[in-house]
């Protein structure tokens, strides 16, 4: 293992976000904040508790989800297609580094970014609303999982796009679409019954649900079945970006 | 280049090129490829069984128009193609079955000018050094830096590098892991004078060292400067491997103009016996001889060209040389081959 070669792309990558500190951290925070003024305040003041919780407090796992997925996937994707585009990738594929070393390096450097991004949110949210975390290390390995999870699906999304237009159409179209109708502002409860078995083919609606069992201990599917699909989801990128490096699929030809 | 370097080199030259006469005798194959093929999904086949053998501490050039298979025959012994048949050993390591063994030995510098824009000088060639797995070494990667004259702009962001600077860059990239082997992909393609003798100095320095050396090139000062041997691949197959003074010699032209003052119609009788032609409706007076390397011959008979082109009464206003590129050459080859 070629770990020193690991921390290199592991730090380097942290460093591209140090030097976009702007748009890295403190954008999600700005537009997370304005989802409790909006979502919170506004509308949170004419909607009753959800199921014992306040609205303000009952969407804040639900926000850190959608900012850890959608941050995952565009740090991880950005990080890989960066590289591909400017034509710098020829380093990395002519070093004596293998695929899982690459792999590591740059998603890890991403899923490291979004967690330290979903730690961040979860201090701002703090400032808003009461907030509680009943099973503090099961929020701590939903947030790790998820963060690794959606990244490596980055890293795919990265790898797949041949320009900027499809390195933002996944994000736009399906995670981010997937993540509102997820049960991020809402208890699937509140659906009409067709809708509540619809979303149930959402894998984001387990993700919020998990996580937020893990604040409030309320959940709107198992725990168990909530994890089972993050690892299912996991084993499917981690099998997906296997392929793709042996295969050479879009790097090398 | 700082000065102290080149001098330091140019003075112990001599007594390391006598060490490495010897050495290169008895050295064993630093790459070998054999039967190496690259098919591409389309069914275009970019090399078609190739065999060559690059020799411990020589400096290859490998000449070929573009498309002929250069870059990807560079491309596959690096790592960033996969081959479709054939192999390739790199020190006696697979560079497939022992990747790490043989890339851990390999400098690349693409043809590409391709860089993290926003990264310091500094920060993207230690990035390169631990992307080899080499331990952090400052005083290394300052040599490197100092020897291509990039010293004073470590700290510079890559943006803000000129063409030729970034080259530079590349070039400090692929050493900063300290390879054994070094390949330079059309590295003076568009670059100033400066940098071009730079990049020489460079190159023989680490020939000094024993590395070995493979560049394509378009340009004749190059090849015939630095390389010792030439290979020329044409439409995916090596047409030729040639001890590079065999090669000039076999086939070098140079060609000397003179600009008339008055327009000659036809090459007066006294200077019948010279091989002369008129160019630009006889406003141009061409000689053609071979740019062989026994040198002492040539300016003999050019002066006595010029004495009898004077008795002759013909006046020129300009003269200038030119020698057939090595380019030139291999399109003759090719022509031939076809």
């Amino acid at each position: 293992m070629n770990f020193r070669a690991v921390g290199t792309i592991y730090h380097f990558e942290l460093a591209r976000a140090w030097r976009t500190l702007l748009q890295s951290l403190v954008s999600p925070v700005i537009s997370t904040s304005l989802y409790f003024v909006v979502f919170g305040a506004a509308i949170g003041s004419r909607i009753q508790e959800v199921e014992g919780v306040s609205y303000g407090a009952f969407i804040v796992p639900g926000l850190i989800m959608l900012m850890l997925l959608t941050q995952s996937v565009s740090n991880a994707s950005f990080g890989i297609f960066f590289p591909k585009f400017t034509g710098t990738i020829y380093e990395v594929l002519s070093a004596p580094v293998s695929y899982v070393e690459i792999v590591l390096g740059y998603v890890g450097a991403a899923a490291t970014k979004s967690l330290i991004l979903g730690l961040i949110i979860l201090v701002t949210a703090s400032f808003f609303v009461p907030l509680r975390i009943d099973h503090p290390l099961w929020m701590l390995l939903f947030l790790i999982l998820t963060a690794l999870t959606f990244s490596l699906l980055g890293f795919i999304i990265g790898i797949w796009a041949e320009g900027f237009e499809k390195l933002q159409l996944v994000p736009l179209l399906i995670i981010t679409p997937l993540t509102f109708l997820g049960g991020s502002f809402y208890s699937i409860d509140m659906l009409p019954p067709v809708w509540q078995t619809v979303t149930l083919f959402n894998p984001v609606v387990y993700l919020v649900s998990g996580f937020r069992w893990s604040f409030y201990g309320i959940s709107d599917v198992s725990v168990g079945a909530s994890l089972l699909m993050i690892l299912v989801f996991l084993s499917l990128c981690l099998a997906l970006v296997g392929w793709i490096f042996k295969t050479g699929y879009n790097i090398k030809p | 280049m700082s000065h102290d370097i080149a001098d330091a080199t140019a003075t112990a030259t001599d007594a390391r090129s006598d060490a490495r006469a010897h050495t290169l005798q008895a050295t064993p194959t630093m790459i070998a490829v054999q039967g190496l093929t690259k098919r591409y999904a389309s069914g275009f086949e970019a090399l078609k069984r190739i065999d060559l053998d690059i020799q411990r501490g020589e400096i290859f050039a490998l000449l070929g128009p573009n498309g002929a298979g250069k870059t990807t025959l560079i491309s596959i012994i690096c790592g960033l193609v996969n081959a479709s048949d054939g192999q390739v050993r790199v020190n006696g390591h697979d560079i497939v079955d022992d990747y790490r063994a043989a890339r851990e030995q390999i400098g690349l510098v693409p043809q590409e000018l391709t860089s993290d824009a926003f990264a310091t000088v500094w920060n993207t060639v230690s990035f390169s050094r631990g992307l080899f797995g080499k331990r952090a070494d400052d005083a290394h990667i300052e040599r490197v830096l100092r020897s291509l004259s990039l010293w004073d702009k470590r700290r510079n962001k890559m943006i803000t590098l000129s063409g030729g600077m970034k080259r530079r860059v590349l070039i400090a990239k692929a050493l900063a892991h300290e390879p054994q082997i070094l390949f330079l992909d059309e590295p003076t393609a568009g670059v100033d004078v400066e940098l071009r003798r730079d990049m020489w100095n460079v190159v023989r320095q680490l020939r000094d060292q024993g590395v070995t050396v493979i560049l394509t090139t378009h340009y004749i000062e190059e090849a015939e400067e630095m390389a010792d041997r030439i290979g020329v691949i044409n439409d995916g197959e090596i047409v030729l491997v040639e001890e590079k003074t065999a090669l000039m010699h076999q086939l070098g032209r140079k060609r000397l103009r003179l600009d008339l003052q008055t327009p000659l119609a036809t090459i007066p009788e006294a200077l019948a016996h010279y091989p002369l032609s008129l160019a630009d409706d006889g406003h141009v007076l061409v000689y053609t001889y071979a740019a062989s390397s026994d040198e002492h011959s040539q300016p003999a008979s050019i002066s006595a060209l010029l004495n009898d082109i004077e008795a002759a009464g013909v006046r020129f206003k300009d003269l200038h040389t030119e020698q057939s590129s090595l380019e030139e050459i291999f399109v003759n080859l090719v022509r031939k081959d076809a």
